[in-house]
């Protein structure tokens, strides 16, 4: 368990802050300070609105150290509505019920438990979408 | 009257801005319990109880209910919320708040107050209390007010059938933006030891038949009374009356005792789907009589904490309600979003389990 980096990284994974390229306007997740697209300076924060759809996906068995209580878990590729193709988790959703395209949205969730005695982890993972309206109200 | 039961009203109006339920997807059957149990023999007190998510606790749930509650107030700038404070007795951690990691997560950091509030079932109307006074004041122009439990019962016990998960937040703010508008609370408050969970322990203990008429019946009715003779209302002002429900059958009784009529109780009632959710449950019963509520309607909401203690409070909703009913998810879709487990998958999922 690495204390700083998890620290670090809170606002990415909290609430899927990234980044936008003030010069071209491309959207950038996770930030890296130097846009992808046109090269230039990239520095302002963007917190992404979590609507995506399914890209990909595929069910780990065999899960990495620090995982294992989650395991069966479905992890996809995502596509955010701003651009960018993730990776996360999926939850509330069985594997038999996850379609290549289906809209999801973004919740923050226990990423690792960190066992008795350790921190607990959160983040962000992908869920289908739960109330349509939501989606369709203009942003006031 | 004498001062000692005039009821809690701020110096400013203060009502609700926005609210938001969360209820996991996951639900036990009691006939589940009762099969392990009790070889299914007896009664069950509801029809199932809702379950977390191995990937869920408080602060997750917190964070989806107070993201609803930001959805429905469409405030511009999540930073101008100046308290974060979440009521539970299943807070992750023994020490560290889940209101620092909520806050963080809402982007209301770092010019925020966040604590973690304590009272049994009433932690989440306790937060909800010392907001409209931080609000009333002056303090702040908005607060955060959360209940949410992901509730512990003993395997076997009769809390089993009931401890449920889920909850509800509140912005609060100044009346004239809100969508309901408190009229005035009074609190009831004595020694009662009818429920407890000692240091170290994992499971709560109780009184058994000593929960219902010296803990329950007599503090709810005394602050819903206290409430509504000082306002001058009767149960007849109320469309509806939301009370803490641990089970079908007290609210239900409670209210007719009281003087209410079981169609003003029953769109706030949702134990005998979702199980009794602790800090949340009367939090959460408000969101879904807000959910159908319509203007000028007043609310009667009653809290119950063991140990013990009740809040009541006098809502008038506003014109605002409709346009923000339908920004965020309703309560009834997240109690409608259901997957049925068994108890093995129960155990493992809420830890009584584990490799």
């Amino acid at each position: 368990m690495n204390i700083p980096r998890n620290w670090r990284l809170q606002q990415q994974r909290y609430r899927l802050e990234g980044e936008v390229c003030e010069k071209c306007g491309a959207r950038i997740f996770p930030a890296r300070d130097i846009c992808p697209e046109c090269e230039a300076p990239a520095k302002t924060p963007l917190v992404f609105s979590g609507k995506g759809e399914v890209y990909s996906y595929t069910t780990v068995h065999t899960p990495p150290q620090g995982f294992e209580e989650f395991a069966p878990y479905i992890l996809a590729l995502i596509q955010l509505e701003e651009g960018p193709l993730i990776t996360a988790q999926l939850t509330d959703v069985d594997a038999d019920h996850v379609d290549i395209g289906m809209p999801v949205e973004m919740v923050t969730r226990k990423v690792q438990g960190g066992g008795a005695e350790g921190p607990i982890v959160y983040g962000y993972k992908f869920r289908p979408v739960l109330h349509a309206t939501v989606h369709a109200a203009p942003h006031e | 009257m004498s001062d000692t039961t005039t009821i809690l009203r701020p110096e400013h109006p203060v009502g609700i801005v926005g609210y938001g339920a969360y209820v996991p997807r996951y639900r036990l059957p009691a006939r589940e319990v009762s099969r392990v149990w009790t070889g299914g023999y007896g009664g069950t007190p509801i029809k199932e109880k809702s379950v977390p998510g191995p990937d869920e606790d408080v602060v997750t749930m917190s964070i989806e209910a107070a993201r609803n509650a930001l959805a429905r107030a469409a405030l511009p700038d999540p930073a101008l919320i100046r308290a974060v404070w979440v009521g539970s007795e299943s807070h992750p951690y023994a020490v560290k708040p889940t209101s620092t990691i909520v806050a963080e997560a809402i982007g209301a950091t770092p010019h925020t107050q966040a604590a973690d509030w304590e009272f049994a079932c009433k932690a989440g109307t306790e937060a909800l209390q010392a907001a409209i006074g931080f609000i009333g004041s002056g303090m702040a122009r908005y607060a955060l007010a959360i209940g949410m439990d992901t509730a512990q019962a003993r395997p076997g016990d009769a809390l089993e059938y009931t401890a449920g998960a889920g909850g509800a937040a509140y912005l609060l703010g100044p009346a004239e933006e809100s969508l309901a508008v408190f009229e005035g609370s009074f609190s009831y408050v004595t020694d009662t030891p009818d429920f407890w969970r000692r240091a170290y322990q994992h499971y709560p203990s109780h009184g058994g038949r000593f929960t219902g008429q010296p803990a329950y019946f007599k503090h709810i009715t005394a602050a819903a009374r206290g409430l509504m003779d000082a306002l001058g209302t009767s149960p007849a002002d109320y469309t509806y009356v939301v009370l803490h429900q641990p089970n079908a059958k007290f609210p239900k009784s409670a209210a007719k005792k009281l003087g209410f009529t079981p169609e003003q109780v029953k769109d706030g009632l949702l134990v005998n789907e979702i199980g009794n959710v602790y800090a949340g449950s009367s939090l959460i019963g408000l969101a879904a009589v807000l959910d159908e509520a319509r203007p000028g309607d007043r609310l009667l909401l009653v809290s119950y904490g063991s140990g013990a203690g009740s809040d009541a409070f006098s809502l008038r909703v506003t014109e605002a309600i409709v346009e923000r009913q339908g920004r965020a998810p309703l309560t009834r879709e997240y109690v409608a979003r259901r997957v049925e487990i068994d108890y093995a998958t129960y155990v493992r999922f809420t830890g009584k389990l584990r490799k």
